[in-house]
């Protein structure tokens, strides 16, 4: 379908067939024994798709977030087992900060974590940090603060989620940052957060179509009683009703991202917060019935470690957890919602701006 | 497999100026409108709201001007649409002619009848209701048994309709008919699509049916050598499934297919803003996400219509959705507030009431839940 800007197009062709052509199963496989994808990692880079939100002087694309949007869906799609959306991510907090963007893979510190900032230093101790391991730098948001840190001034003990991806415990004491500079944005969560969130319903949904797709192959090839699996209404009826979750987790991030566009151009931030909550929101849910219903139709074969379907579910449900889970992400809706009152509710609701491109 | 995807749509200033003007209309003529009558959202119905509805303009905006119609925008005509929605205003009496009926008049319609019935539609004067359903006909629509056969300058009508929404107050009706005997071969062929008067013909008796909500809203239709004049034929003789198939995009993309429950969602807020629990947050914001990401794909559609598109797989998606999330919510009004409404209780126990009992009808009317899936699933290259 339409709607894409034209440099969105390009990026979801080129990541699309890089990502196809280099996540191999054995890339996949092997990612998992904690060998770097060092090929896959600099084909993204030489070609542009690990920098897209850095603005130009800073070394990267200056592109916008709905064009990096294709790139997230695509990562998702593909299961890339690299730190390319947060790479983005960071690359466009370090932009906004004023800080020169470097080469290679960059980790993003979800900007909830206890750290502190005193005298020119960093401590404190970060879970759960997506591939803090395997990146040369680190990003931290303290108090509106964004630090950029070399990987070597921190201590980082492996750990992982249950997609097998590097998710590492990041210790500073009293580390120096190479570069420091404010946000100066207004928004109610820290935004490294915010945009942890909004890369990860993008993975999500492509995660989503991915399995999906998965699914609707297996039941058309899988015979049993004589026919196809697919031709049982049981299936149709399973996967219809996935693939329409599926679809609302797309929307609403392709919503979100427009949004992060238009507070990045100066909007307002609560708003991109609200649209980020309610896609971590379907789309988590959405994740579950897809979750489900990929597997229910791959019968015992998906339950295999051979089989491929799990590089995408284990992924799906493990990125609904972070950044930020449904719930917590619905609270801070219902918050706000309960705080405005029921009268406020519709007005607010058809107030925000919509999906309009800036 | 299709490439399910919502481009995302936005309203233009045109149609933002035009929702402080509905706002007005609203707050000066549903002043002091009970919640439990605004809970019938576009069931409710009132003659001379329609009418006012008419006068502004606000039917048949999309139309051409030579009909009454006063060629708006599909993204104007959603504003309008999703503001009554959310006030739970007395739409009904309009609602289907708008959405479905002028719009297959328009398309499939002769000249002559697009002149003679459009035009009261536009002035909120003229109400439709929607011939398919049979009583052994519900989701298998092509196994109609209601006969047309051909008389000098005419039809003759035998057979019955049922659960017709408003049969029992609308001016007329667009009937499905077997004008062909049916061939196993092509189920879909030999079907017509007739213009009933509902207040002048013979042979027609209309017998309503009470709902398990108390209300007397749909109906039984009987055709008893009923004679229809040869200029009340709507399209091609036998080409009924085609327009059929058009019409029900048009009845599946609006958003009223998300909005049903909204008077309950507001009594809920209004019931819970004193509330703090990290759990009736996380409940009430569950709900208004899935309503800020429906009404994104619902805008999404609106945009589709107005290209031309005919939103068939988009709109079977919304309606999966919305359908299944308007009719949770009396289940999440529920499981946050734990009353047991009471009949003589207050504005939340009389919304929560009846609405709990009318959702039953969401996943059925306009095609089932089972239904909606299917087309999803061709969709996907299912079947």
């Amino acid at each position: 379908m339409s709607g894409q800007s034209e440099m969105a197009n390009i990026l979801a062709e080129t990541a699309g067939r890089l990502l196809e052509d280099h996540v191999t199963r054995e890339v996949l496989g092997a990612a998992e024994e904690g060998t770097w994808p060092a090929v896959l990692w600099n084909v993204l880079e030489e070609n542009g798709l690990t920098q897209p939100l850095a603005p130009e002087e800073r070394g990267g694309m200056g592109a916008s977030f709905a064009d990096a949007f294709v790139i997230a869906f695509a990562a998702g799609r593909r299961r890339a087992p690299v730190p390319l959306v947060e790479t983005m991510a960071a690359g466009w907090l370090l932009g906004q900060a004023g800080i020169d963007v470097p080469s290679g893979p960059i980790a993003l510190i979800d900007g909830v974590a206890e750290l502190t900032f005193e005298d020119g230093c960093l401590s404190g101790t970060a879970k759960g940090v997506p591939w803090a391991a395997a990146s040369g730098h680190l990003v931290a948001e303290v108090a509106g603060v964004i630090h950029l840190i070399p990987s070597e001034a921190a201590t980082i003990a492996s750990d992982a989620n249950m997609a097998a991806e590097p998710r590492d415990t990041v210790t500073f004491d009293k580390a120096t940052p190479l570069a420091s500079g404010m946000l100066n944005l207004s928004a109610g969560q820290p935004v490294s957060r915010i945009l942890g969130a909004a890369m990860r319903c993008a993975q999500m949904a492509g995660a989503m179509e991915g399995a999906i797709i998965l699914a609707v192959a297996h039941a058309s090839d899988r015979e049993q009683f004589g026919r196809p699996i697919a031709k049982f209404q049981a299936i149709q009826q399973m996967l219809s009703r996935a693939a329409a979750r599926a679809a609302q987790g797309r929307s609403a991030a392709e919503t979100a991202f427009l949004a992060l566009d238009r507070a990045a151009a100066g909007g307002d931030w609560a708003d991109a917060e609200w649209d980020v909550a309610s896609a971590k929101v379907v789309g988590g849910e959405a994740a579950e019935i897809v979750y489900d219903a990929a597997h229910q139709t791959h019968g015992a074969i998906g339950f295999t470690y051979e089989h491929e379907l799990h590089f995408t579910t284990r992924r799906l449900w493990a990125w609904r957890g972070e950044f930020g889970a449904e719930g917590i992400w619905a609270q801070e809706i219902g918050r706000r919602v309960l705080a405005r009152g029921a009268e406020n509710l519709w007005p607010d609701l058809t107030a925000r701006q919509m999906g309009e491109a800036v | 497999m299709e490439d399910i995807r919502f481009t995302p749509g936005h309203l233009p200033p045109v149609a933002e100026a035009l929702r402080a003007e509905v706002r007005e209309f609203i707050a000066e003529h549903l002043k002091g409108y009970p919640g439990v009558k605004r809970a019938k959202s576009w069931s409710g119905a009132d003659p001379e709201f329609s009418k006012k509805m008419g006068a502004q303009g606000w039917i048949g905006m999309t139309w051409p001007k030579q009909y009454g119609g006063h060629e708006r925008s599909a993204l104007e005509r959603y504003v309008v649409l999703e503001e009554m929605l959310a006030a739970g205003a007395p739409v009904s009496r309009h609602w289907v002619a708008d959405r479905q009926s002028g719009p297959l008049l328009l398309k499939f319609g002769t000249e002559e009848q697009r002149q003679k019935y459009i035009p009261p539609i536009t002035r909120g004067e003229s109400s439709f209701c929607i011939g398919m359903s049979e009583p052994n006909s519900g989701s298998d629509l092509a196994s109609i048994r209601t006969r047309g056969e051909k008389i000098d300058g005419g039809w003759r009508i035998n057979g019955q309709k049922i659960w017709t929404s408003k049969a029992h107050t609308a001016d007329y009706m667009i009937a499905l008919v077997r004008t062909q005997p049916q061939d196993t071969s092509n189920r879909h062929a030999g079907l017509s699509q007739f213009l009933i008067d509902m207040k002048n013909t013979k042979g027609l008796t209309v017998r309503p049916i009470s709902n398990m909500a108390g209300e007397q809203m749909f109906n039984e239709v009987f055709f008893e050598d009923v004679e229809v004049a040869d200029d009340t034929l709507v399209g091609t003789e036998g080409g009924g499934w085609g327009q059929v198939t058009t019409e029900l995009a048009y009845e599946r993309s609006g958003p009223e297919r998300y909005l049903s429950s909204y008077q309950l969602l507001f009594e809920l807020v209004r019931a819970l803003d004193e509330d703090t629990s990290a759990m009736t947050a996380e409940g009430i914001g569950r709900l208004v996400a899935h309503m800020s990401t429906m009404r994104q794909m619902s805008i999404s559609i609106a945009t589709m219509l107005q290209t031309g598109v005919a939103p068939n797989l988009a709109a079977a998606l919304v309606k999966e959705l919305g359908v299944a999330y308007e009719q949770d919510m009396p289940n999440k009004a529920h499981d946050l507030t734990g009353r047991s409404p009471l009949v003589g209780g207050d504005g939340f126990d009389q919304v929560m009431a009846y609405i709990t009992m009318a959702a039953r009808s969401f996943s059925l009317r306009g095609g089932t839940r089972e239904i909606m899936r299917g087309i999803i699933a061709r969709g996907l290259g299912l079947r």
